[in-house]
């Protein structure tokens, strides 16, 4: 599979610097010592911005249905998240930390202009190119994302009836 | 409240005063004296304590996660992984390549399986008798007390015609002529209905949890639950204590209480990534730096295939067809065989394991009632450079750092294609792979000239872990093992390992049967060492 490849995700040494310096200099203003998970500002809505991307032709069309699903999902991905060991949640808020800051969204995702009015097919054009990123870590990066929106929008009775599964046995569930 | 359609033991055996401390509601630190603690509640610790409580003996089961029972078993995935699997079901090696399943909840891994049943198989037991120097391991010796375990957990041959996901990994392996079999399932009035990942709701699966553990604590055993074993305390060449810190409600975080246990003897059965990682952080003796290594884990690959029918692969009994054909046909210390089987499918877990995202991502998801799950079971550990994992600790918790390695990619590569072939001959209209790169393929000629060129590398396959084994591994000797071939820890004189961190490869086929056989074995050993007396033999 090809995907156009941008400019600024070819500094791959680069970016891999900027991602471990970002968790670095987040972790060192947030303080967190095994904290709980905490989704606000630009992270929530980074996520708010990536959730439609992976969801996108599962989401409902209609305009306020369609917030309300997003807005389900990522809350969906939150509890998800808060129900990880503290290590696991500690990376999980270094990777949204890293997409906060506008400097590194820029260099590793190439989202201009900040989360809140992201062009979706520059969230979309930057999944892909982590999806299959020659750093390893990109790639994780992205699955986690993969696993977290898309498990968090499939885990509510909601999504089943588009994809024709019954839930189970009503008398016992 | 309306009374429950399901009567539920453990709600039962509550009420009529079992002793359970739950760690999440202690107000104060809190000692315990015992003649046995056992850490971990799954297929080792379980099966310890009920022949342990039965010899008599004063029985401590301490456990990470908490006590759930069938009137919490919604069959909802949203419940089900966080509140019963390890890291919510989504615990990965150290570099993100394998996505391990592992119970975390009273009765262990055995609370959330697929109920496949099958006794160790004799390739296996004779290279640990050629490898290993485990000279009593052969199939006659252990028959009975596969057979006493058989009897037990009603491990039998399932009556109901496999369901349609099964039937039609049945139908393409007889149309290529290769050999299928049935699946024996440790079932007891199973409804057929498909959860059993997420708590059995009827207590028909026969797990640690309405068998062994209602039974120790019948006879007098305690249960400590919501409580993470931090740290053997070594005194003398002997465990003197086991430091537990008690968790949160919800199984996160430490609430600062803590527990000390205190007993003549210690059974570690935490599973194959967390006994290690105990006995690591209590620094115990470890002179041939054996400990934590050679963890293996069966790893899995996964296909899906489109079928012009209905599939509906999340209903009915989830594992009963299998194959073993592609164990046999090298040698088992040679390029990594593997077993088929097909799993159940629930929208999180298929969702999650779809590769890709967005639109194509979801028009697929439509196609959920045709969707069919075959697994390969890769048999890891056997061949000489086959090393499996190393667990490690990353601020005291374990990772398991396991290294996909071409051995691995090799095997792979022919299961993903094997997989795809028995997927076209039993009438798939198409085939995807679990693999990034992969595409939907539509006949038998384009997925075998794609998938043999598609890249086997970290993060783009797919590949799972339901099979945790090794770490602790037992050997006739201290070079190969860190436990002799009776489960006691070499280097402490009071302390036994209890669980699949035994073996000292993978068993090459769904691990319960083997634990509970082998397991039982050495705690009627243990008992008889600490009773003076012959040990009981356990029933249903």
């Amino acid at each position: 599979m090809e995907t156009t490849r941008r400019s600024f995700l070819k500094a791959g040494a680069l970016g891999a610097l900027v991602l471990a310096a970002g968790g670095g200099i987040y972790r060192a203003v947030h303080t967190p010592r095994l904290e709980r998970f905490v989704l606000d500002g630009e992270a929530r809505a980074a996520l708010e911005a990536i959730v439609p991307a992976m969801l996108a032709g599962a989401l409902p069309a209609q305009a306020g249905e369609r917030k309300a699903a997003i807005g389900a999902a990522v809350d969906g991905v939150h509890t998800a998240i808060s129900a990880l060991p503290l290590a696991v949640q500690k990376e999980v808020q270094d990777l949204f930390g890293l997409l906060a800051l506008a400097p590194a969204r820029r260099l590793l995702t190439g989202v201009s202009g900040g989360w809140t009015n992201a062009d979706p097919q520059q969230v979309t054009a930057f999944l892909q190119d982590w999806r299959l990123h020659r750093l390893a870590l990109l790639r994780s990066a992205y699955a986690a994302l993969h696993d977290l929106s898309l498990g968090a929008w499939y885990a509510q009775p909601a999504s089943w009836d588009a994809i024709g599964y019954p839930g189970a046995l009503k008398e016992l569930s | 409240m309306t009374s429950p359609i399901i009567p539920d033991p453990i709600r039962a055996g509550l009420a009529r005063g079992w002793k359970v401390v739950d760690g999440a509601r202690l107000d104060a630190d809190r000692s315990i004296e015992a003649d046995v603690v056992i850490v971990g509640s799954g297929a080792g610790g379980g099966v310890t304590a009920e022949i342990l409580a039965l010899a008599g003996l004063e029985v401590v089961i301490v456990e990470e996660g908490a006590l759930r029972s069938s009137s919490d078993f919604k069959m909802r995935e949203a419940d089900a992984y966080p509140s019963l699997y390890q890291e919510s079901a989504a615990r990965q090696t150290r570099d993100k390549g394998v996505k391990i399943l592992q119970g975390r909840t009273v009765g262990g891994s055995t609370t959330v399986n697929w109920t496949s049943s099958f006794r160790t198989p004799a390739p296996t037991l004779d290279h640990w008798r050629n490898q290993f120097g485990l000279f009593d391991y052969d199939s006659e010796s252990l028959a009975p007390w596969f057979a006493m375990m058989e009897a037990r957990l009603h491990v039998s041959d399932w009556q109901a015609p496999p369901n349609e996901n099964n039937d039609l990994l049945k139908r393409g392996l007889d149309k290529l002529g290769i050999q299928a079999g049935f699946i024996r399932r440790n079932v007891n009035g199973c409804w057929n209905l498909g959860y059993c990942g997420m708590g059995c709701p009827t207590n028909a699966k026969q797990s640690m949890l309405v068998t062994t553990i209602p039974s120790a604590l019948e006879h007098g055993a305690t249960l400590v639950t919501r409580a993470r074993a931090e740290r053997l305390v070594l005194r003398g060449g002997r465990v003197d204590e086991l430091l537990c810190v008690a968790l949160s409600e919800d199984g996160v975080a430490p609430t600062g209480r803590l527990l000390r246990l205190r007993a003549k003897h210690f059974v570690v059965a935490g599973g194959a990534i967390n006994s290690p990682a105990l006995l690591m952080r209590s620094k115990v003796p470890d002179p041939h730096g054996l400990l934590g290594k050679r963890t293996f884990l069966h790893p899995t690959l996964i296909s899906a295939g489109i079928f012009p029918q209905r599939v509906d692969a999340w209903a009915g009994a989830p594992q009963t067809v299998y194959s073993d054909h592609f164990l046999h046909t090298g040698a088992i210390d040679g390029a990594l065989g593997y077993k088929l089987e097909a799993p159940p499918l629930h929208p999180v877990l298929l969702s999650t394991t779809l590769n890709g995202f967005g639109q194509g991502h979801a028009d697929l998801m439509r196609q959920f009632p045709h969707i069919h799950g075959m697994l390969a079971l890769l048999r890891d550990g056997f061949h000489p450079a086959s090393q499996g994992g190393a667990v490690q600790l990353k601020d005291g918790a374990p990772v398991l750092d396991y290294p996909l390695d071409e051995l691995i990619w090799d095997g792979a590569r022919r299961a993903l294609l094997t997989m795809a072939e028995i997927q076209f001959a039993a009438g798939a209209s198409a085939v995807q792979p679990a693999h990034e790169t992969a595409r939907r393929y539509t006949s038998w000629a384009e997925a075998k000239r794609e998938i043999a060129a598609l890249p086997q590398q970290l993060h783009m396959t797919r590949v799972a872990s339901a099979h945790v084994m090794g770490g602790c591994a037992m050997a006739g000797d201290a070079q190969r093992g860190v436990v002799a071939p009776d489960g006691r820890y070499r280097e402490l004189d009071n302390l036994s390992v209890h669980d699949g961190s035994l073996f000292p490869t993978s068993i090459g086929a769904n691990p319960q049967l083997s634990i509970y056989g082998i397991v039982a074995r050495l705690a009627s050993s243990l008992a008889q060492d600490l009773t003076g007396q012959p040990a009981p033999r356990v029933t249903a």
